[in-house]
């Protein structure tokens, strides 16, 4: 379980979050919708001790991520991230892109990283890639590996900023398929999205970040049904 | 041109010269680019400002010429310090700390040229801060940096040719050791300009096939 409480961060002079409260169960599909900067992705690399936080807590599993006491590379190895930029290893191929953590954190063995990876990149369709350097790839490859390297670490929960964002039209469907796959696999996720669509049919939930406030948190045929908050109304309108 | 006065044992002589500048350079670049990465990962972490210290020194190394350095290290450890070194340690001891003062720019430049959301997305899995560097960062870096080193290095070994002034006999001493004795300056000078090519070229091409060899394609 991820309980957020009464989180606040600011950037300087910016307060980027004033006070979300949100808790999201195992099993759980969240989907977090938004203008730009309204603290979105800020969220997400609070809850995996990316970024340091002014108050509140943020805790996963009943860990404070933000406790002097906790290991975070300990705690990271259970919550897997991507994000929107493609952050490939590109001095490594596709299969040693989604060995090399599981080798160096968790200390699986070669062959059994190997396995998993092998696992993993079958899982998101990447199973003649192995060999590959990522510069060979295209985009949706590119983010369809990313997710199978955070996979490939067991994590108890997936938190996706934007994945799609980057990519061209043609590509956003592979990818979001992949997500579909995980979401009706039971993954506990959380996911930052512009795709309307897919917050619809994949979420339990839908929350509306406004200017650093989660405006509005509903299931999706109650958010996009009949929305309350002003904001989320106009940000609806727009984007349709 | 071709009644020269040049023996066998003189070609010898000229050999053991670049045998002594490949050594000293190679002894320098080594401990040098040790030094210049332990310094550029610092200078890089900590920053410009809590860096400013260690930077300034090695500006230092940067600024003063070769010869200066060389002649002021060796009355500094023999007259004040008392200390009887050979000029062949403090030859290697200045160009090492010379090479590691251009070292360090080159890594903390290569270090820079990693996008940081690269290293955002390996922490994420968990690395460490040490993990990140040596098995994300650091082999990026080293690609970025391999054409500026290569030519450091190069530059390196053609300013090797200053540690004879420090009584070390070097390639281009050796040959003006002959110039003196025979009197045929352009010839031997050829000669010499051969060896520092043998010696510099394999370095090159060795450059250039590591570049190939990562461009992964
Ligand atoms: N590292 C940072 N330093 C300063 N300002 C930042 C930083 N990261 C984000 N911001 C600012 O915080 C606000 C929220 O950003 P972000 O969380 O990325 O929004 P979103 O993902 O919803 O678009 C933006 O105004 C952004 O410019
Ligand atoms: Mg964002």
């Amino acid at each position: 379980m991820i309980e957020i409480q009464n989180v606040h961060k600011s950037f300087g002079a910016l307060q980027v979050l004033k006070g979300i409260n949100l808790t999201v169960a195992k099993g759980e599909v969240l989907t977090v919708i938004g203008g730009s900067g309204s603290g979105k992705s800020t969220l997400l690399t609070c809850i995996n001790g990316l970024e340091q936080i002014d108050s509140g807590r943020i805790l996963v599993d009943g860990v404070e991520v933000h406790a002097k006491s906790t290991d975070l590379n300990k705690l990271r190895e259970k919550i897997g991230i991507v994000f929107q930029q493609w952050n490939a290893f590109p001095h490594l191929t596709v299969l040693e892109n989604v060995m090399l953590a599981q080798i160096k954190v968790l200390k699986r063995s070669k062959s059994d990283a190997e396995a998993e990876a092998v696992r993993q990149l079958n899982h998101v369709g990447l199973a003649d890639k192995l060999k590959v350097y990522p510069s060979r790839l295209s985009g949706g490859q590119q983010q369809r590996m990313a997710i199978a390297r955070a996979l490939a670490m067991s994590p108890d929960y997936m938190l996706f900023d934007e994945v799609t964002s980057a990519l061209d039209p043609q590509l956003v469907g592979e990818v979001l398929d992949t997500l579909r796959m995980l979401a009706s696999e039971g993954m506990t996720m959380i996911c930052v999205t512009h795709e309307m669509k897919f917050a619809r049919e994949v979420s339990d939930r839908v929350a509306f970040f406004h200017k650093g406030v989660m405006a509005e948190i509903a299931a999706p045929e109650e958010l996009f049904g009949a929305p309350k908050d002003p904001e989320l109304q106009k940000f609806l309108a727009a984007t349709h | 041109m071709f009644d020269t006065a040049l023996t066998a044992k003189d070609l010898v002589f000229l050999a053991q010269g670049a045998g002594m500048t490949l050594f000293v350079t190679a002894i320098s670049v080594f401990f040098g680019t040790i030094m210049g990465i332990i310094f550029g990962v610092i200078r890089y972490q900590i920053g410009p400002w809590w860096a400013a210290p260690l930077t300034f020194v090695l500006d230092v190394f940067r600024s003063i010429p070769l010869l200066i350095q060389l002649v002021l290290a060796n009355a500094f450890v023999t007259t004040v310090l008392g200390l009887r070194v050979s000029g062949f340690t403090v030859a290697c001891s200045v160009l090492s700390l010379y090479t590691a003062a251009y070292c360090s720019e080159i890594v903390r430049g290569g270090i820079e040229a990693v996008p940081p959301t690269l290293r955002r997305a390996a922490r994420s899995l968990g690395m460490t801060w040490g993990q990140d560097m040596t098995y994300v960062v650091l082999p990026l870096a080293t690609r970025v940096a391999l054409p500026s080193w290569i030519g450091l290095a190069l530059g390196v070994m053609k300013d090797s040719a200053l540690v004879y002034i420090v009584q070390v006999v070097e390639l281009l001493k050796s040959t003006q050791t002959l110039i003196t004795r025979l009197q045929e300056p352009l010839f031997l000078l050829m000669i010499c300009g051969l060896f520092y090519f043998l010696i510099s070229f394999p370095i090159a091409r060795f450059g250039g096939y590591l570049e190939k060899r990562w461009s992964n394609d």
